[in-house]
């Protein structure tokens, strides 16, 4: 088992750094016209453009630009060009509230979706069931911040039953709370449905498996053929699946809910860098989400072998 | 000394109901099990022989099942039993060892751990009076070093070694009867041996009656008192392991022994198969079941045999075939040994 | 007891189509039907399957036959604003734009069908060209989604060793990678400078980036297939029949994928057609002036507790077509086999 999770954490760190090599490769060496000029902004000067080209290396060869863009990154010296602050400052100062957003959450979408994937499995066929499918066909359809406007057009402009947008600190819980109901709902909304099909989708192959027939020979109570069996064994593949879309969650939808919900969390300073084409922030958070999606697979994989008996062994 | 009855299997019929039509998987079988007997029930796949002996376990129940017929163990019906009723039974006084151990078991929990939980879902018992329960079922059943074991996961033991764990788990409630459906078909020869043995030694330690499914007539000769003979959802023939072996009435009993290889004849220049295919159970034929693939069919064929005992010296062997029994006996000799022939009687 | 009757082989897939593992059966007495004419004929049965798919055929059209609207129906172009102007409304004349800068509702009438947007255009035709160009984006980068996942799951999975040893790895970064937040940062740097001679505003560039980002959710299935179909019976007898290797990609493991490709058309034209317009929302899509449903959104959503409607209508129109093809795939899905499992990510 150890030798496993060593195994991971280091296939996890190779991938970080190729992440690395990628982002990188997007921001200097694909665009067909000196990257300097992309990253030090639309309406830099030429001085600005030259500064730029100097400190992160350009007209050196190109590990070495990798280097010294690696070093800027971490050392924290990127500074955005639309608003002149530094980048990585910024992200640390406005992680907590996306982790205010994301990881309630999360939470919400997790446990909705295996509270309804096993209502669905059980009641096979039945209204709930159909009406399941329903929502979730409907909501892998629909782009969060659609739903986002709608759901604040609905209940927050036209009545007044949640703020209209902004976010309190967790200084003061239940504001904090209640400014953050409809974006986690947004969030969790839109995964659930397919979430719980899944999670169905696995209870209902499971139920038909020969160890389940087996716990019903022997005379089990049904609630405990369900949970013990039938449940425990559908999860593992959710959860591998949770880990990794949960990180995708903060590199997309985080993004545009915080925009359409003015969050100041991470998500927002991207979103605006986007809108202005200003290149630093985009960089570091590619590079920054595709380290958190790196480490939430080997998370995911490591929680699953520690679930599963079978991969533990073999490792 | 009249053994104890403990089930009595009346005119069981089972379908299902299905997008192509409805199966008719078990088209009225009749049988009964007694304290201290092994009865074995033959057929190939599609027998209707699993779907009976899953019935009776209240298994195959179902928004898309009917029923018909009894099966009383004892003084209760399992078919109409309700539940909860026969959740009670299940584990306790009747009990079920499945063909493949390794997906039979859960592989996430530990082997010990399985047994534990279906001695507790019965008796109020603590888990670690439990666990040594289990450890003892597992050390009768031949495990060795079966406290270390108990605590290992599904997929750690070998194929023997996990039939074992699931008869220690079947018999840890001392049920008055076990079904074994098809133990060794997933198993080695050598194992299978083992197993077998295995069986026979809890036939005498702990008097229950055991009904065990198999398509393997070697299997049948080591083991069983009687042997029920399922074609195509109907018993075709039953009787005690002698008159069955010595002195089959059933066409396709022949067929079955006909393929199989004596070690006390010479060996035949081609092993015969049955020829044709087991028929369709939404649609079966008129008649005897059997007919489309008997080379011996005549008329009287369309109409349904009755299952009747036509042997006068054998009151109890029941066979379904319109012959008469003289001529069975001369029709089922080809080339010296037992088989389905070609239909013309030797001369 | 609440969970007694449903924990039971049986009840656990569709009513009607259950058969215990145990009651095998012998279907000899119903006719031979081949795989495909099959899977049509569960098609066919599906209703609501095909009343989407007609719905889809209908947007399709309509939006292709944008200019035809614009040009007969609504007399305007989609660029051309009319600030100050007034439009006839059932006998009454309205300004197209209020004087304190609001822009008339829905007249449901041919000019402004669907009311107008700040400058004064024609929403209802700003609708369609915008869906045209979601469309043939979506429509391009399925394209390319298929040809390269198709190529380059056969490929690894195929001949394996170093080119498995490329592809493999390659196709796992871009498929962790969060499609949004690439899609962003790709989007960004090409929409500054272009790539090659494409100009940074040309439609090429949106479709070329979501056909990428997708390319290994294709391909890593196809790789899956390809690498279980080969160790087939049927491909040994074709390279003793003395096939090369590319006969026997084309013409034996192809035609055997064909079905898990036909099931992911649908599903990756729905992914293009959502992340295209979460990728113009937020301004790394399409560029001015080219409009897509997804920056229609974005910019009536500054107004959405006035104008609700320069949002929602685009909105709807998104949603509505993208149900549409999820739930014809689906269908697809269905036909082809009741029991596939999917995975499908966010």
């Amino acid at each position: 088992m150890a030798r496993f999770i060593v195994r991971r954490t280091l296939s996890a760190i190779a991938l970080i750094i190729a992440v690395s090599i990628v982002v990188f490769g997007i921001f200097e060496i694909i665009p067909s016209y000196n990257p300097a000029r992309a990253i030090a902004g639309r309406a830099a000067s030429q001085t600005t453009v030259n500064e730029v080209a100097r400190k992160f290396g350009f007209n050196r060869s190109l590990p070495v630009q990798y280097a010294t863009t690696m070093k800027l990154i971490f050392t924290g010296q990127v500074i955005d060009y639309q608003y002149d602050l530094n980048v990585v400052d910024q992200f640390r100062q406005r992680f907590g509230a996306t982790l205010s957003l994301v990881i309630p959450a999360g939470i919400l979408w997790l446990l909705a979706s295996i509270v309804l994937g096993s209502i669905s499995a059980l009641r096979v066929g039945r209204v709930i069931d159909r009406a399941l499918m329903i929502f979730a066909i409907v909501g892998v359809s629909i782009p969060i911040f659609l739903l986002a406007a709608v759901l604040l057009y609905l209940l927050a402009f036209k009545t007044n039953v949640f703020p209209n947008t902004g976010y309190v600190g967790i200084s003061d819980p239940i504001q904090w709370a209640y400014h953050l109901v409809l974006p986690w709902f947004c969030i969790a909304v839109l995964s659930v449905g397919f979430y719980s099909r899944v999670l169905r989708s696995n209870l209902l192959d499971m139920v038909n498996q020969d160890f389940v027939r087996t716990a019903r020979a022997k005379g089990l109570p049904p609630r405990q053929v369900f949970t013990r069996h039938v449940l425990r064994n559908s999860l593992m593949p959710i959860i591998t699946m949770f880990g990794l879309d949960f990180a995708t969650l903060l590199g997309g939808a985080a993004l545009v809910t915080e925009a359409v919900f003015n969050i100041p969390g991470v998500g927002q300073y991207e979103a605006q860098a986007i809108g202005n084409l200003d290149v630093p922030p985009i960089l570091v958070g590619a590079m920054f989400t595709g380290f958190f999606v790196v480490l939430f697979g080997a998370f995911a994989d490591i929680m699953y072998a520690l679930l599963d008996p079978r991969i533990r062994l073999t490792g | 000394m009249a053994a104890e009855r403990l089930l009595e299997v009346e005119e069981l019929k089972v379908s299902f109901v299905t997008e192509d039509g409805i199966v008719y998987a078990v088209d009225g079988v009749s049988f009964t099990l007694d304290r201290g007997e092994v009865v074995a029930i033959v057929g190939e796949s599609g027998s209707g022989k699993s779907v009976t002996v899953m019935t009776l376990m209240g298994l195959t129940r179902g928004p898309n099942s009917r029923f018909e017929g009894s099966a009383r163990l004892r003084d209760r019906d399992l078919i109409t039993a309700s539940e909860a009723e026969l959740r009670r039974i299940r584990g306790k006084e009747i009990a079920m060892i499945f063909q493949d151990p390794i997906s039979s078991l859960s592989p996430v929990h530990r082997i010990g751990d399985q047994i534990v939980e279906q001695i507790r879902a019965h008796e109020d018992i603590s888990k670690a009076a439990a666990f040594d329960r289990a450890v003892e079922l597992m050390e009768r059943v031949g495990i060795p070093r079966a406290r270390d074991r108990a605590r290992a996961f599904p997929h750690e033991f070998s194929g023997g070694m996990r039939q074992r764990a699931m008869i220690a788990m079947a018999l840890s409630l001392s049920p008055s009867v076990l079904i074994a459906d098809e133990p060794t078909t997933a198993l080695d020869v050598t194992i299978q041996a083992q197993i077998l043995e295995e069986v026979k030694q809890l036939r005498q330690d702990s008097e229950s009656g055991v009904i065990f499914v198999t398509h393997d007539l070697g299997v049948v000769a080591d083991i069983a008192d009687r042997v029920i003979v399922m074609y195509a959802g109907r018993v075709v023939e039953q009787g005690t392991l002698d008159e069955i072996f010595y002195d089959p009435q059933h066409p396709y009993t022949w067929g079955l022994l006909g393929s199989v290889t004596r070690m006390d004849r010479d060996p035949p220049r081609r092993l015969p198969a049955i020829p044709g295919q087991p028929p369709s159970l939404v649609h079966p034929p008129q008649g005897c079941h059997f007919r489309p693939r008997c080379p011996h069919e005549f008329e009287h064929c369309a109409e349904v045999p009755p299952l009747e005992a036509r042997v006068p010296e054998a009151p109890d062997h029941l066979d379904r075939c319109w012959l008469e029994v003289a001529d069975k006996r001369a029709r089922r000799e080809v080339e010296g040994r037992i088989g389905l022939g070609t239909g013309s009687v030797v001369a | 007891m609440a969970l007694d009757p449903l924990i039971m082989p049986g009840s656990a897939t569709r009513e009607a189509e259950v058969i215990p593992a145990e009651a095998e059966f012998n279907a000899g007495y119903t006719p031979a039907i081949g795989p495909w004419k099959l899977a049509l004929r569960r098609l066919r049965r599906n209703k609501v399957a095909l009343t989407f798919l007609v719905l889809f055929v209908l947007i399709v059209v309509v939006c292709l036959l944008a200019p035809v609207y614009a040009s007969d129906v609504a007399h305007i172009g989609p660029n051309v604003g009319n600030i100050t102007g007034t439009v006839n409304v059932g006998g009454k004349v309205k300004d197209i734009v209020t004087p304190q800068g609001l822009p008339i509702g829905p007249t449901w009438t041919n000019q402004y069908f669907f009311g107008a947007d700040q400058e004064g255009r024609d929403v209802a035709v700003r609708l369609l060209y915008g869906g045209r160009t979601s469309l043939e984006i979506g429509a391009g980068a399925t394209l390319i989604i298929i040809v390269l996942g198709t190529l380059s799951g056969l490929l690894a999975g195929y001949f394996r060793g170093w080119v498995d040893a490329i592809l493999r790895p390659l196709m796992e970064l871009i498929w962790s990678f969060p499609p949004v937040i690439l899609g962003v940062a790709v989007g960004t740097a090409l929409a500054l400078g272009g790539i090659g001679p494409i100009k940074g505003n040309s439609l090429i560039i949106p479709i070329l980036i979501i056909g990428v980002i997708y390319v290994p959710y294709l391909g890593k299935p196809i790789r899956g297939e390809v690498l279980r179909l080969r160790e087939q019976d049927f491909v040994d007898a074709a390279r003793a029949q003395g096939m090369g290797p590319w006969r026997i990609m084309v013409s034996e493991i192809l035609p055997n994928a064909a079905s898990t490709i036909i099931v992911f058309v649908p599903m990756m034209l729905a992914y293009a057609i959502l992340l295209e317009a979460y990728l113009s929302f937020l301004g790394a899509g399409v560029q001015p002036p080219n409009a897509s449903w997804g920056s229609l959104i974005s910019d009536g959503i500054q107004l959405i507790d006035t104008t609700p409607h320069l949002s929602l209508i685009p909105g709807a129109m998104l949603v509505l077509t993208v149900l549409s093809i999820n739930i014809v795939g689906d269908g697809v899905r269905d036909a082809l086999d009741p029991r596939a499992q999917v995975r499908i990510k966010t």
